[in-house]
């Protein structure tokens, strides 16, 4: 028994999020002050209020498209006075600043974390097809932790590691093309009513099953959308929350457990870090996963939904296939709504605080055509093989 | 299009040049009596540090795969067979690698194949082919 949930001292007080485009005009720069400023203000907060600043990844001291601003940028472009702040790519998961931010607060460090990601990474593919390729992260002779073991395999995208968690969960629980096309078929249904989504065109299961293989089985349309954009969250004490203009939306309960190899190739592939949070995260809480109103679910590949579904206990092990079939138990009028947004396979992949951002939407009514039923609890979570962080909110 | 090799050092080492004996050496602890991957300077297991590389026979079969249709970059010779191959001597001891010569289609999950080396530069990179 745990004699203290750090996370139950901290809410969510305000949100903000830039343009979501493909490609944007503005800097990488210009989004993140875009989306923290908005962030700040919905928070009822002045720049002076934030005391703390936390992101995932930051931007590994080289400010590339999938992380262009850091922590440290952030701080001088916007003039910030802080206790504390912190990036870094280790740890749980795009769900990391969150969760790092949420322990600054309890640990008396900070009153009011910003949190925030930004990614430009349509931007670069317009100069650099090759820009996403695993191949172009070091310079010369790979001697990356993890990557040195698999692009001397011409394993160049994630896709490729991903494709082989669906195909052992195909072989493993009889999933089929089918049931994996309801996740971007359900996405693409969310992003017609969501005006800030990337792809907005109906799609059809022939249009999904006609589209093209990238790495069997996933297809194009499994795939999520490079965009540019960025995202902030403002987490403050609970006490400091109570003033707020938005009803404060509590971190119930944490997922950030990683219980197995750090690695894409040696922790299981049909559960990856994303079970070993679930279960974390629900030993925080007397809550239950039939409490969850609507579930915000890391669809940078689609067969991690699936397994999201799993590992949050949403349904049963192996059994994501069977309960996505059809469509409706995920539809916005289903008894657990997911990726209302479009999540990242058509809204755009914001990766990782888009979840968050759509979920505090949800819970709060402002969700304009794609809002669903009332509800006070949500879930997110995000990332894929040994990234995996989850997050249990709260509205009272 | 060359493939990116790995950068070699003490850990690494034997299991990217085993092949110029012909060897598929993995990391074994002596203490727990187990191979672990990848190799390392110390048992994940027991923290031991009686550890070293040893030859195993070269042969597993396929945990999981994936047929790579997409040309990331130029000159890649898609579509051709990502693959995760456990070996017969433990249970989880696996890797990521390609198979080859086989058509694409007739790769399956479970499908018994053995080790196959190509030099690039310093390094012989453990392949399969079909047992």
């Amino acid at each position: 028994m745990l004699d203290r949930v750090y996370e139950k001292d901290v809410a969510i007080t305000g949100i903000g999020q830039s343009e979501i485009a493909r490609p944007s005009q503005l800097s990488g720069m210009r989004l993140t002050v875009d989306a923290c400023l908005e962030a700040i203000a919905d928070a009822g907060l002045k720049r002076s209020d934030i005391d703390g600043i936390a992101c995932w990844p930051g931007d590994n001291n080289n400010g590339n498209s999938f992380s262009p601003v850091g922590p440290n940028a952030l701080q001088n472009a916007l003039g910030l006075q802080v206790n504390w702040f912190g990036g870094g790519y280790e740890g749980p998961g795009p769900l990391a600043g969150i969760i790092n931010g949420a322990m600054a607060i309890a640990s008396g460090l900070c009153r009011n974390v910003l949190v925030f990601r930004t990614i430009t990474e349509s931007t670069a593919r317009q100069s650099n097809k090759e820009a996403s390729a695993l191949s172009n992260k070091t310079q010369g002779r790979d001697s990356s932790f993890a990557w040195q073991w698999y692009t001397p395999f011409n394993v160049l995208s994630a896709s490729n590691l991903i494709a082989m968690y669906a195909q052992r969960h195909f072989h493993d629980y009889g999933t089929t093309p089918e049931q994996l096309a309801q996740i971007a078929l359900n996405a693409r249904r969310n992003a017609q009513v969501n005006p800030k989504a990337i792809y907005r065109t109906p799609m059809t299961m022939d249009d999904y099953m006609q589209s093209r293989m990238i790495s069997s089985p996933l297809r194009m349309f499994d795939c999520d959308v490079h965009c540019d954009a960025s995202t902030a969250i403002v987490l403050s004490r609970k006490d400091v929350a109570r003033d707020a203009p938005n009803p404060p939306i509590r971190i119930e309960a944490i997922g950030s457990a990683l219980n197995q190899p750090w690695s894409w190739d040696q922790i299981s592939l049909t559960e990856g870090a994303a079970f070993d949070a679930g279960k974390m995260m629900w030993s925080r809480t007397d809550l239950k996963p039939s409490d969850v109103g609507a579930a915000q679910l890391y669809d940078g590949f689609s067969i991690l939904t699936m397994i999201w579904l799993e590992a949050l206990n949403l349904c049963p092990k192996g059994e994501s296939g069977s309960f996505v079939e059809g469509g409706h138990r995920i539809a916005r009028d289903g008894p657990l709504p997911i990726n209302t947004n479009g999540g990242q396979l058509s809204g755009g992949r914001t990766h990782g605080l888009g979840y968050v951002h759509e979920a505090c939407l949800q819970l709060w009514g402002k969700a304009g055509d794609r809002q669903i039923a009332e509800h006070q609890v949500a879930v997110t979570a995000a990332g894929g093989g040994p990234l995996g962080g989850s997050l249990l909110l709260v509205k009272d | 299009m060359p493939r990116k090799l790995p950068a070699l050092n003490a850990d690494n080492r034997a299991f990217w040049q085993g092949g110029k004996s012909d060897a598929l050496l993995m990391h074994y602890c002596h203490s727990c009596t187990r191979f672990f991957h990848p190799p390392g300077p110390v048992c994940p297991n027991c923290a031991s540090f009686d550890v070293n590389p040893r030859r195993v026979s070269g042969r597993g079969k396929v945990a999981s795969f994936t047929i790579n249709h997409q040309p990331w970059v130029p000159e890649l010779n898609e579509p051709f067979v990502i693959a995760i191959v456990e070996l017969e001597e433990q249970a989880g001891l696996r890797f990521v690698t390609n198979i080859e010569d086989l058509a694409v289609e007739d790769v399956f999950i479970g499908m018994p194949v053995r080790v196959r080396f190509r030099q690039e530069d310093d390094v012989w990179l453990p392949l399969f082919i079909k047992e």
